[in-house]
């Protein structure tokens, strides 16, 4: 009874909270109840038991997602656009977001019921796997592939991100430059937690193997330390053209199709992972991964190039 | 998640506390320290609602933040498994500590120099 | 026991359920995500909670949450700064006796 009831005030208030985030005016308001609805929605999924998923929307729905609304609206509020659209605008979003939800609701009822036989499938195919965790094992070894998308995916963003850059300020540093007093609150802040993120990130990745964990949530929090020390001042963002974070970028997608490549040459088909090798492969696209993980999740927040950094023109 | 090894169950601390009429004394303490850590939370949320401007509003709730979470990971901490989860309950509190105390100071600092402007609601 | 960590995450939603009244009515940006932050922590302590009801694997979640709140909050200062890139400290203070009561 207690934990109906416990469900249900969970359930009401992520209702609420996404409610609120569309209605009303205000746009500032909107996004704070966007990030609020994140940290609602890792809630109900550690509730649910999925501790993975729940670290990966805690980190990238609540956290690097809410940094980057915080940054648009900033830069919208600076350049006097933050108006609220017309009854037009926001007739159009309506019925867009309608629309999605309608299709979305008809494409849940149109499929089949799932195969009540996966799970015992997947605990029996779990042992050859090479590793404990099912969900690093669907992710790295059964539905590679699309992991290896999503990698690409990921760095395709990025270089559309960059597209938006002035053509003059293509050589800049990224982002506006940061700045922080020195020895203040902030600078010390940004020098205490980023070796913390580091060292938490890095336990998050080696725990995905056979606890709760993986890449994407320990390179989620990397890449949230490096923002940091970045926005504290304490570290230069790097320009496009430096080639180590160029390779750095890179790093997860080629490791991941260079272990695919050896599957097709000599384990009989792209990303086939023998039980043998399989750890130790995992391993291999799992350090790559979280590095390019880290790098452009950062790179993404931290924005295009500006040219504020030479010549102190308007933002 | 069902691992590919099952774990080997593990008795929580309260457990370990003794027992006195049926009840462990873990369990009392449990019960104990997460109340007062509810009052502090109640207390920072009716802050946040009724005081009346900006800076006491903040006053309220980093009360929440610092002894709120403290008192509720003191109390958890009775009904932990093992030190590797204690280690974890201190480490989620020290780093709310460091997160709210910088949070609190910057914000602050944010409406001071904004002057307080009213924004559209 | 679990009975009464049940009744501890009810009350710990419906005091972040107060916060977000807050998040409503504003009326200022710091005020909206200084209730963001109590959200953050009260969700941190649920999930706190949740962990102790049996998953203590949460506890990693509950980490993650309070890192990043942590950088949500430095993310606001910043673009709420005139430069989008500041910090509040480097802006002088206002002269004493010049604050609204």
């Amino acid at each position: 009874m207690m934990a109906l009831s416990f469900d249900l005030a969970l359930a009401a208030l992520l209702i609420v909270s996404a409610l609120a985030a569309v209605a009303g005016r205000g746009l500032f308001r909107a996004v704070i109840f966007f990030i609020v609805y994140g940290v609602l929605v890792a809630l109900a999924w550690a509730r649910l038991g999925a501790v993975d998923v729940a670290l990966a929307e805690a980190a990238i729905g609540a956290g690097l997602t809410g940094v980057l609304l915080l940054a648009a609206h900033g830069r919208l509020r600076r350049e006097g656009l933050e108006a609220d659209p017309g009854a037009g605008g926001q007739g159009f979003a309506a019925i867009g977001g309608a629309g999605v939800a309608l299709a979305l609701g008809w494409a849940w009822f149109a499929l089949p019921e799932p195969a009540t036989a996966t799970r015992a499938a997947l605990d029996s195919a779990l042992p050859d796997a090479g590793v404990g965790n099912p969900v690093t094992a669907v992710l790295l070894n059964f539905r590679s592939f699309d992991t290896l998308l999503e990698s690409i995916v990921l760095l395709a963003a990025l270089v559309a991100l960059w597209m938006l850059a002035r053509d003059g300020a293509w050589r800049q540093r990224l982002g506006l430059p940061q700045h922080a007093r020195p020895g203040g609150v902030l600078a010390s802040f940004g020098r205490v937690l980023p070796p913390l993120g580091l060292l938490f990130g890095a336990f998050l990745v080696w725990s995905g193997a056979d606890d709760n964990g993986g890449a994407f949530q320990g390179g989620t929090v990397l890449a949230a330390s490096l923002l940091l020390a970045m926005m504290a001042g304490l570290y230069l963002p790097p320009r496009i053209g430096e080639r180590l974070w160029q390779s750095a970028l890179v790093l997860g997608p080629v490791v991941f199709i260079a272990c695919g490549l050896v599957g097709a040459l000599v384990w009989g088909g792209f990303l086939v992972l023998p039980p043998a090798y399989a750890k130790g492969v995992i391993l291999a696209i799992e350090t790559g991964l979280t590095i390019s993980i880290a790098a452009t999740l950062a790179l993404l927040v931290i924005g295009p190039p500006e040219q504020a950094h030479n010549s102190g023109g308007a933002a | 998640m069902a691992r590919a090894i099952p774990k080997k169950p593990r008795r929580p601390l309260s457990a370990a506390c003794g027992n006195s009429a049926g009840m462990a004394w873990g369990d009392i303490a449990s019960i104990g320290f997460t109340a007062v850590g509810l009052v502090f939370f109640v207390a920072g949320t009716v802050g946040l609602i009724r005081f009346p401007d900006v800076f006491s509003r903040l006053h309220a709730l980093t009360k929440a933040d610092n002894l709120g979470l403290g008192f509720l990971a003191l109390g958890l901490a009775f009904q932990a498994p093992g030190w590797t989860e204690i280690a974890m309950l201190a480490m989620v509190w020290a780093l709310a500590l460091v997160a709210a105390g910088t949070a609190a100071q910057m914000v602050a600092r944010a409406a001071l120099a904004e002057g307080e402007e009213d924004e559209r609601p | 026991m679990n009975e009464w960590l049940h009744f501890v995450g009810i009350v710990l939603l419906i005091s972040l359920a107060g916060a977000l009244w807050r998040v409503w009515r504003g009326p200022s940006a710091a005020d909206r995500m200084m209730a963001a932050q109590l959200i953050g922590t009260s969700g941190v302590g649920l999930m706190l909670v949740v962990a102790a009801l049996g998953n203590w694997a949460v506890l990693l979640a509950a980490l993650t949450l309070a890192v990043l709140a942590g950088l949500s909050v430095v993310g606001f200062v910043k673009a709420r700064s005139s430069d989008g890139a500041g910090d509040p400290e480097e802006a002088a203070p206002p002269p004493l006796g010049s604050l609204r009561e």
